[in-house]
């Protein structure tokens, strides 16, 4: 299905990085500037507003965290250009120096002492000109290795882990081989195969730095869990799937990095990958949350697997999903990009479900939406470390 | 008709993935690593999704999935039975 000449058509930023998606957005740097981006957003079409509920009074790791994820959303190559706003000017600039080292254009507009109307007026005057600039960009041919995959499973059942994991296992086995560059997190939900996890590091500092990741989350959920977390993980949907206990999941979960694939590095949430190959990411196993630090890391295609229907999606990452439940098939299936049902009757094999899911990436990269972005799922989540100050 | 699925030989459990599953029906599983099909009669009622015992597990046994172990057995279970969160915890946590 894919080897190294395998191409796709994409768009290259200024960087030399490759987007599939042409996005202009509207970035607030904190809750308090949702309104007016959402304006500037309604203004101006073909752009796209992302409001989030965080970015004032935090501190810290918190947030250097909440700025790599806003720098790394707006870096993101299938970003074309961004307008940022911000109540304040310095941690406006921060965010649009840190955008504008991609090269992209980025233009950074603060509330304070002008309001809503003369901000809104004058990002949108940018937005515009932002969003014509754009449209005129053409997509291009690019190699399969340029190509940045994510992957994260949500609403999971027991066919997640003989069916839709699988497969995406089986396409980043092919994708790894070409040179691509994969990421996998969900720490918390490894938790009974971490040692599985940990015999793929290929080298004992990867699986050391791993490990420390690995304990580090296990003591938190210690220090704070009130039971034996069994409200939580699994959570009512996967019980309702048939997984029973957190091992049998994380089972299942590390299906999706194949049986090839060997785990190259180890990322801090939303940190950017230094080279190809297969990273882990230390990363909440909430799915919007997962998906938006695979956005700012600088991923540009996601594969979601679902056994009993997470209809989660991304305002600039697509999201496809992959299901092998014959029940949610039928009963969800206008949230399905790829049906693997077939392989557990044996009317299709792994290798060929694999290539089902290839097909769809490629046709996704090349241009066409996924259904979570023709149903409108746009999940912008940021990750919390806690308190603020 | 493939009823049920088996990761690995030697596992505890198999896991129903067709709807409609009753006590008392006969099932055809497939285990997949090895490519092989079994027989097995359920004695209750399974959801598509949910896990058939495949062998007699007392309290304190661990259960097997993947050929890895997936948590303890906490009240007996006979083949054929549903196997879940009534009858199996993890032991991690």
């Amino acid at each position: 299905m894919i080897d190294k000449d395998t191409t796709f058509l994409g768009y290259r930023r200024e960087n030399g990085r490759v987007g599939v998606r042409n996005h202009v957005i509207v970035l607030p740097v904190d809750d308090i500037s949702n309104a007016a981006a959402e304006a500037v957003a309604n203004n101006i079409k073909g752009t796209m507003a992302l409001p989030h509920p965080y970015g004032r009074l935090q501190f810290g790791a918190d947030l250097e965290l909440h700025f790599r994820t806003l720098i790394g959303t707006g870096s993101n190559p299938n970003v074309a250009a961004v307008v940022v706003i911000g109540i304040e000017p310095q941690w406006t600039k921060l965010i649009v120096d840190g955008i504008a080292q991609t090269g992209k254009p980025v233009q950074g507009f603060s509330i304070e002492g002008n309001g809503d109307h003369e901000t809104i007026m004058r990002a949108s005057r940018a937005a515009r000109e932002l969003v014509q600039w754009a449209t005129e960009k053409q997509r291009e041919t690019c190699a399969i290795g340029e190509l940045w995959v994510s992957t994260k499973c949500g609403e999971s059942d027991t066919t997640s882990g003989c069916g839709a994991n699988p497969t995406v296992g089986n396409a980043f086995d092919k994708l790894y081989g070409a040179g691509a560059t994969l990421v996998f997190g969900e720490t918390s939900e490894l938790t009974g195969g971490e040692h599985l996890v940990a015999e793929r590091c290929t080298t004992p500092q990867v699986r050391e730095k791993f490990m420390n990741i690995f304990n580090r989350y296990q003591e938190m959920i210690n220090r704070h869990k009130t039971s034996d977390l069994s409200d939580s993980q699994p959570t009512k949907g996967n019980i309702a799937g048939g997984l029973t206990t957190i091992e049998e999941k994380a089972l299942g979960n590390i299906q999706k990095i194949g049986k090839q694939c060997r785990v190259d590095g180890v990322l801090d949430k939303a940190e950017t990958p230094t080279g190809p190959g297969l990273w882990f990411m230390d990363s909440s196993s909430a799915a919007a949350e997962m998906v938006t630090l695979c956005a700012a890391s600088g991923y540009v295609v996601h594969f979601f697997p679902t056994g009993q229907g997470n209809v989660v999606g991304n305002p600039i990452l697509p999201v496809i999903k992959i299901c092998a439940n014959p029940k949610t098939v039928r009963t969800m299936g206008e949230h399905i990009d790829v049906d693997t049902s077939g392989l557990l009757q044996r009317e299709i094999n792994m290798d060929g479900a694999g290539d089902l899911l290839l097909q769809c990436m490629l046709r996704t990269a090349n241009g066409r939406l996924t259904a979570a972005e023709a149903l409108g799922h746009r999940e912008f989540v940021l990750t919390r470390l806690y308190e603020s100050a | 008709m493939i009823h049920f699925v088996v990761h690995e030989e030697g596992d505890s459990v198999g896991t129903v993935v067709v709807e409609g599953v009753k006590s008392g029906d006969s099932l055809s599983g497939w285990i997949m690593e090895q490519d092989r099909v079994v027989e097995m009669r359920t004695a209750s009622d399974i959801p598509i999704g949910h896990k058939i015992a495949l062998k007699q597990l007392q309290p304190g046994d661990t259960v097997m999935k993947y050929g890895v172990d997936i948590g303890k057995v906490v009240a007996p279970i006979t083949p054929g039975e549903h196997l879940h969160v009534h009858n199996v915890k993890t032991k991690r946590w």
